[in-house]
């Protein structure tokens, strides 16, 4: 979708301002809401895909104006009122009001702690064959797609070089809707400055993305 | 912009994001979703098996050995495997080397995807608005903001972080530091540099 979550290339959001020492969480409530989110998301009540596609869907006066674990709260509470784990008035009463839906993989227990500690597998057996290989030209499609996709528009409509061939993974734009893992191949995009920002960029910059196949097409 | 603005800043909304994060926990333990105690568990290994010491004995075991380093380049996941010390990581790790002609340094435009099992959680400032816009058009700008300046004749590769693979910047290695063993090295490797918006410390420079 062509949220607000999208940034890359946009102006007006003023300098960087790394914070020295910096602790893990700012606050208690921060690294709770972490851990139910690993949590619930290790029980299978979602994928990261859709948990990335509820928090881009918050509005963007919300998303612009929320911190970070605050977009991740409301993302979590509204993907689960949306698939029935929990209900509005529950959220509201602060109690469990209704009887609980199965866990795909059942109740989130210390046992399952070591799991989410090392990041999930991605990558899958080939469908097809490859369609490009590195050195070939490819030009990011004009797609907007109105879900979830990892495609950024700043590279819409331009033209780079692939890099790296990553195999096959999960494609995000069909695991975030519930239509299945889909697996596409993952190439490495390189981009001349130029080619994204136009003539006044800085010719010493090339910026890369990870595409998926279905997001390119030969140039 | 309000990412800066942190919640422990604000009391009105932090007691009341505070009883908003408490009844969803409620609701979930109530249901039999979670364990509390595994909420816990998940919060104290996140601040004690995960951080930046990990990606900088990965960094400093590649400045040692170059067969280490070939294979770190080769494939991440599988080079970082082979070391017993570093916490377990995922696949789809990639390494990108600095040298004096590119400069590379990584950000996720799209949210905030980070090589967490090397660096531990991303800072504040690379899940905001300011780094994640700017990062990939002004990149020397965002590295003003950091008091980094690089010539002007080095390439910078900016990667943006759009899937599940996850990228670790391996700087380039502190002049006069021959010699050094690994942990020694590892305490010039800053968090900074293996995102690619820092470089590591000088030797006998204060930490």
């Amino acid at each position: 979708m062509n949220g607000v979550h999208d940034m890359g290339g946009m102006d007006g959001f003023g300098k960087v301002e790394p914070e020295p020492n910096e602790p893990m969480f700012h606050t208690r409530w921060e690294s709770r809401v972490l851990a139910m989110v690993r949590a619930m998301g290790a029980a299978g009540a979602f994928n990261i895909d859709t948990s990335r596609f509820y928090r881009e869907a918050l509005p963007p006066h919300v998303y612009l104006s929320s911190s970070y674990y605050k977009k991740w709260l409301l993302g979590l509470e509204d993907m689960l009122i949306a698939r029935g784990f929990i209900g509005k008035a529950e959220v509201a009463e602060g109690h469990a009001l209704e009887p609980a839906k199965a866990l795909k993989r059942g109740k989130f227990s210390v046992d399952d702690v070591e799991r989410v500690m090392v990041r999930g597998k991605f990558g899958r057996a080939a469908q097809a064959p490859a369609k490009f290989k590195a050195g070939d030209r490819v030009r990011a499609r004009n797609i907007h797609p109105a879900t979830h996709t990892r495609l950024p528009r700043y590279v819409r409509g331009h033209v780079g070089v692939i890099e790296r061939d990553h195999g096959v993974h999960v494609f995000p734009d069909s695991a975030a809707i519930e239509a299945g893992e889909n697996p596409q191949w993952l190439y490495t995009v390189v981009f001349d400055g130029a080619e994204l920002w136009g003539a006044d960029a800085d010719p010493s910059v090339k910026i890369s993305i990870d595409a998926f196949e279905p997001y390119l097409e030969k140039a | 912009m309000s990412e800066h603005h942190h919640d422990h800043d604000d009391h009105s909304e932090l007691s009341e994001i505070e009883l908003r994060v408490r009844a969803l926990e409620t609701v979930l333990t109530e249901k039999g979703y979670v364990d509390a105690a595994a909420l816990d568990a998940i919060v104290q290994a996140y601040e004690t098996k995960i951080g930046p010491h990990n990606g900088a004995r990965v960094v400093a075991k590649a400045w040692a050995d170059p067969d280490f380093k070939r294979a770190l380049l080769a494939d991440a996941s599988k080079a970082v495997g082979t070391l017993g010390h570093v916490s377990r990581v995922g696949d789809h790790l990639v390494a990108v080397e600095n040298t004096p002609e590119r400069h590379n340094m990584v950000v996720c435009t799209l949210c905030s995807c980070y090589p967490w099992e090397m660096l531990g959680l991303p800072p504040v400032w690379y899940k905001a608005a300011p780094y994640r816009s700017r990062a990939v058009k002004d990149p020397r700008g965002v590295l003003k903001d950091f008091g980094v300046s690089l010539p002007k004749e080095t390439e910078i590769r900016v990667w943006d972080s759009t899937a599940e693979t996850r990228f670790l910047v391996l700087p380039m290695r502190p002049k006069a530091t021959e010699g050094w063993s690994e942990d020694k090295l590892a305490e010039l490797v800053t968090r900074d540099s293996m995102i690619g918006t820092g470089f590591p410390l000088e030797p006998g420079a204060p930490s």
